[in-house]
């Protein structure tokens, strides 16, 4: 992997893979992946469909195995850990498709997320206070929400598990433009808030409006890792991985 | 679930249960005995609900959870010599091992082979029941003694084999079942549940063990189920292996989706409805089941989600 991100050294880890290789069955899909999150930033994963990055979250999560490697949060390993314990090590997961309970109403669905943590009013509050628009839907079914008030639902019950690092995978997928403005808005105030998020991302507009940094997955490795004002300064990376901008 | 109010819920649930007792004194005798039945197999409906409407997790072997409390309690009286309470004890105790131990193995698979598993299970305990006929009665069963189905509580004693005394225990339990299924319901363990049966893996990326929740689940279904079963080798004061055969997994199944899985009353309405069904139209023809069978045909076309299903879906959304 390289690093061309300044001021390494100054920050501190929230998440750091080193060396993981993961398969699906005999498929190797993770390729020695390395990744380092720091505390507070958005880290942009960027690459092809099929490049790892939707495996590299699972990964983390503890849904796909790892056969090799570390992933280590704020300095805990995390391989190795049941799946349901990763959460309460404090990664919460937001995954492709949203997957609400859709039976359950929009409070039930945010209580839900509460009791795993034992966490009370109070962050729900907070968690309400980030998505206004779910206060007027709290005893709508929330398979009868729109996508964006979907993936905000998603995104809401995810952080009332109060994590230090959250995982979107592409959090804007099939939305219209005013709920992917709200959804962009949102991640950039998780960051005032100091969690740290790595955020699975297609689309180049929503990397270059949001993230810190980003790295570029191929063949389930790691190639670079830019800062976002670099990029912007020379998009030529993007148009390497992914042949786009 | 819902966001129904606790008083609402409760009210309705204690309507039903005064409803029932006070049906005590308008039926005619020969009901007393029919709804005693149907109580307590209502209650093994609302054990096999716990798992199927709940946790969505379908069982093709509840017949012996249901056949380990009626043979525990059964066999504890007649090769044991013990007397009711603790017999009813024991057989609850068997239901409850039985299904942490098969929840312990068949919870490692999902689906079909969910389904697969616990039918074998099943299977291997109805064949042991007829292996081991010298104990059991193998496939003709065995009569619990009438003098040993009695109550006895210092001076005065209970008969189990009364009519209203069993028609009022049979409500007691059904009762007690169906307000612990309401608690459960409405209860965080209870939306737990529901959680595991809409996205059990992002159940998990919450945090919560969903196995654990699992077998917890198969063990209160199991042991509700053994409780009826208990109940009833008690009060009818038969035990016999076609209670644990297929047909007794098969059959909670169909009272469930009849009443409507995942809610608290629909099991009543299930059982109640198909042993009506049945009991009316044998009596005009020797093909009931038939008739059985097209009333099955229009319930699902007509209410997919069972009779209390779709009215909470139309018109009841409150309805627990």
């Amino acid at each position: 992997m390289i690093e061309t991100g300044k001021a390494e050294a100054k920050k501190t880890d929230a998440l750091r893979i080193a060396g993981l290789d993961c398969f699906y069955g005999e498929v190797q899909v993770l390729y020695g992946l390395d990744l380092v999150l720091y505390k507070g930033e958005v880290l942009c994963l960027f690459g092809r469909n099929g490049a790892g990055k939707t495996t590299t979250l699972k990964a983390i999560m503890g849904l796909v195995p790892s056969s090799a490697g570390s992933i280590k949060l704020a300095g805990q390993e995390l391989t190795g850990l049941p799946a349901h314990e990763v959460p309460k090590a404090g990664v919460a997961y937001v995954p492709q498709g949203r997957r609400l309970f859709a039976e359950m109403t929009v409070a039930e669905n945010i209580e839900i997320g509460l009791m795993a943590r034992g966490k009370g009013k109070a962050v729900r509050e907070n968690v309400l206070d980030l998505f206004p628009l779910l206060r007027q839907r709290l005893k709508q079914r929330s398979g009868t929400l729109s996508g964006g008030e979907q993936q905000m639902l998603a995104m809401a019950r995810a952080l009332c598990l109060e994590p230090q690092v959250l995982l979107l995978d592409e959090p804007t997928e099939g939305l219209m433009p005013s709920m992917i403005a709200k959804i962009r808005e949102t991640v950039s105030k998780l960051r005032e808030m100091h969690v740290s998020t790595i955020l699975v991302e297609q689309r180049v507009d929503a990397v270059l409006s949001v993230a810190d940094r980003v790295s570029f997955i191929e063949n389930g490795r790691n190639r670079e890792t830019v800062d976002v004002e670099e990029l912007r300064a020379d998009p030529s990376a993007v148009r390497r991985y992914v042949g786009v901008g | 679930m819902n966001e129904a109010s606790p008083a609402r819920a409760y009210a309705l649930h204690l309507g039903v249960i005064a409803l029932l007792f006070a049906l005590s004194f308008v039926l005619p005798e020969y009901y007393h005995g029919l709804l005693a039945r149907i109580m307590v197999l209502a209650v093994f409906a609302m054990g096999y609900n716990m798992l199927f409407g709940y946790v969505g997790l379908l069982s093709l072997g509840h017949a012996m959870f249901f056949g380990a409390g009626l043979y525990g309690a059964g066999l504890a009286i007649i090769q044991l010599g013990w007397g009711v309470p603790l017999a009813f004890l024991g057989g609850v105790a068997c239901g409850a091992l039985l299904a942490l131990v098969i929840g312990l193995l068949a919870l490692r698979t999902t689906g079909v082979a969910f389904m697969i598993v616990t039918m074998m299970f099943a299977q291997v305990f109805y064949l042991l029941i007829l292996y081991f006929a010298a104990w059991t009665g193998g496939d003709q069963g065995q009569v619990v003694p009438q003098p040993a189905r009695v109550l006895n509580f210092g001076a005065t004693s209970l008969d189990l084999t009364n009519p209203t005394v069993r028609y009022m225990t049979a409500l007691v339990l059904f009762s007690l079942v169906l307000l612990v299924m309401l608690a459960i319901v409405r209860s965080r363990y209870g939306r737990v549940l529901v959680a595991i049966r809409e996205n059990e893996e992002r159940t998990k990326m919450l945090g919560y063990d969903t196995f654990s929740n699992k077998l917890m689940a198969v063990v209160v279904s199991g042991t509700i189920c053994a409780a009826s079963g208990a109940a009833y080798a008690l009060l009818f004061g038969y035990v016999g292996s076609s209670f644990a055969s297929v047909q007794y997994s098969i059959l909670p199944l169909l009272w469930v989706l009849l009443g409507g899985a995942a809610t608290t009353l629909g099991p009543l309405i299930g059982t109640v409805f198909m042993y009506y069904v049945i009991d009316v139209t044998s009596g005009y023809t020797s093909a009931y089941l038939l008739i059985v069978g097209i009333a099955l045909i229009l319930l699902v076309l007509f209410f997919p989600k069972g009779i209390l299903g779709s009215i909470r879906q139309r018109w009841l959304g409150w309805l627990p």
